[in-house]
């Protein structure tokens, strides 16, 4: 047995530790790439088969066409349709899911007492992580028959019903991160405003938001981003119709919606409708991944503010 | 002089911890008193009991009377929001909101129906003159306050203080992170200030405590060991153990 204050170094040879290092540095590197080769791969066939596609549909008429019939003669190809449908849901969502998911947040971060909190936070992220299909189930056969109940006129698939659904699963997004962001202020800022009489809402609207304002920003938009990319409800209960409607009530089509009913059917390699897909995936990733540049340069400009 | 505080057989506790012990001393008004004593005494805990910020951590519990205009500041049916407005702290470190330096001075007064733009654009020239912080800011104010230095954070956060015109001043160390000149200023600052308010000052500097103060109470663990005229307790304290840790032999 050691004696109490020595300490004994296993010898090593420096070249074996150096050849051990580079090979983990590299085992390392080869995970890194994995998602990076593959993300490679998924936009360039994306972007491949979208050129492919509009060799045959003007870019013109597939941007500012109001019909859309792909699959139907005479073949329409104008995605304005699936547009509506997906920024109808979007919204709708967005109306649930911000104000919820912040009122959530500042009831955790400023109002709950620490064991409240310790209870509520968990239960948030559980939520966070039910599979959307279930929330498709619950839109249609829980949300859509109270709204009939309540409006006779409502279809069975319609916008309102899936947006409103997609609203709920994405409250936690919202309030998980806006929480962290109104989490990492410093308490020493609250106590400051508190020391000069301001009461607990004072503080939170006039010095917790607007310092935590960026994150708080870019859960909105990550929240959004995330409606706009939602397939399973939507497929369930929005309906697949694509027409230009203004009325959540109808039955619509997204722009998921579309590609996942589709993909369902058996279609051929390299057939125009096979196309179509594509060009409304590259539309998708082109939304969605703005979104997703927008959330992370509010979180940089947050950060360096911060400095 | 006149009493502003009357503090009675306070008794004060962080769960277990006995923190406060059986305070009893009077706060005169328009005067300064220092709190002084080693780390960990309770000069903090008795400042934050002044105006309720003891409230946010759990478990506290207080006993006892502090007598302030005729209501014991301790008793639940104190407004705590009005108390705080009458009763303004500077905390032991700075707290600047992350906001510009002209809006953290106007916070206070904002919220409590100054909202005419000239009346604020005077009150934060008017306090930021007074905390010595006028001449460094007056080109930077709408500058976000965290870039300020940490020795301009705490006069920004002094001049915040001053700006609601607060009755009696709690400073838990203001001076600890300034530089010389900017104690010495705050120092004459305080010294005309008690003129119309009441100040607490805890501090570490012994010095400053004898220049400035009327009254010490000097604290160890928990209890007032002694409360006096400064010069008295300065001169010739009764308490043996006072009269090391103002000669500095203490411990
Ligand atoms: N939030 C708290 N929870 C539990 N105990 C606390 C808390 N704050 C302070 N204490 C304890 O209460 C006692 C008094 O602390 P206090 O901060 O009042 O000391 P202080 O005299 O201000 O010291 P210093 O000169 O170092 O600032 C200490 O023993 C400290 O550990
Ligand atoms: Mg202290």
């Amino acid at each position: 047995m050691p004696r109490t204050g020595e300490i004994t170094f296993r010898k090593r040879s420096a070249n074996g530790t150096r050849i051990q290092e580079t090979l983990i540095r590299w085992v390392l590197l080869a995970c890194a790439s994995i998602s990076v080769l593959t993300t490679i791969a998924v936009v360039g066939t994306l972007f491949e088969e979208s050129f492919a596609f509009f060799r045959v549909v003007p870019l013109s008429e597939f941007l500012f066409g109001t019909q859309w019939t792909p699959t139907l003669l005479p073949r329409h190809f104008g995605i304005l349709p699936l547009l509506a449908g997906t920024l109808m849901i979007a919204l709708t969502s967005s109306l649930i899911a911000i104000p919820f998911g912040l009122g959530s947040a500042v009831y955790l971060s400023e109002y709950a007492p620490r064991k409240v909190r310790r209870v509520l936070k968990p239960i948030l992220e559980i939520l966070a992580g039910i599979p959307s299909i279930v929330f498709g189930f619950f839109a249609l056969t829980f949300i859509t028959p109270i709204l009939q109940r309540l409006i006779p006129s409502t279809q069975v698939f319609n916008a309102l019903s899936a947006g409103l659904a997609v609203g709920i699963m994405i409250i936690p997004l919202v309030a998980s991160i806006s929480e962290d962001a109104m989490a990492a202020v410093p308490d020493s800022m609250r106590k400051g405003a508190f020391a000069l009489g301001a009461t607990r809402m004072e503080v939170t609207t006039g010095i917790v938001i607007p310092a935590a304002i960026s994150g708080i920003g870019a859960s909105f938009i990550l929240a959004v981003s995330r409606a706009i990319g939602e397939t399973m409800i939507v497929a369930i209960a929005a309906g697949q119709s694509p027409v230009l409607t203004g009325n959540p009530l109808n039955s619509i089509q997204t722009m998921t919606g579309f590609m996942v009913n589709l993909s369902l059917g058996d279609i051929q390699q390299g057939t125009i409708e096979y196309k179509t897909v594509f060009a409304v995936g590259s539309m998708l990733f082109l939304m969605t991944f703005a979104m997703n540049l927008m959330a992370r340069l509010t979180i940089r400009r947050y950060k360096e503010a911060r400095k | 002089m006149a009493v502003k505080v009357n503090v009675e057989h306070v008794d004060f506790w962080y769960g277990d911890l006995h923190a406060l012990k059986d305070l009893t001393f009077d706060v005169p008004e328009k005067s300064i008193t220092a709190l002084i004593g080693p780390s960990g005494c309770g000069k903090t805990t008795f400042l934050k009991l002044m105006n309720r910020m003891n409230d946010f951590i759990p478990g506290t519990r207080a006993t006892g009377k502090l007598i302030y205009h005729d209501r014991n500041i301790i008793s639940y049916d104190v407004d705590v929001v009005e108390l705080r407005m009458k009763i303004g702290m500077v905390f032991q470190k700075p707290n600047p909101f992350p906001k510009s330096v002209y809006e953290n001075v106007i916070y206070g007064p904002k919220r409590h129906g100054v909202k005419r733009k000239a009346d604020l654009d005077l009150l934060v020239e008017k306090s930021l003159r007074q905390a010595s912080l006028w001449d460094e800011a007056k080109d930077i104010l709408n500058r976000s306050a965290m870039t300020l230095s940490g020795g301009q954070q705490q006069r920004l956060c002094i001049a915040r203080c001053l700006a609601m015109e607060p009755d009696v001043l709690l400073m838990d160390e203001p001076t600890s992170a300034l530089d010389p000149t900017s104690t010495q200023f705050i120092e004459d600052l305080l010294v005309r200030l008690k003129e119309d308010y009441t100040i607490l000052i805890v501090t570490h500097n012994m010095q400053q405590a004898a220049r400035i103060s009327e009254k010490t109470a000097f604290f160890l663990l928990g209890e007032v060991i002694e409360f006096g005229d400064t010069r008295e307790i300065f001169l010739n304290a009764k308490n043996p153990t006072t009269e090391r840790y103002i000669s500095g032999r203490f411990g």
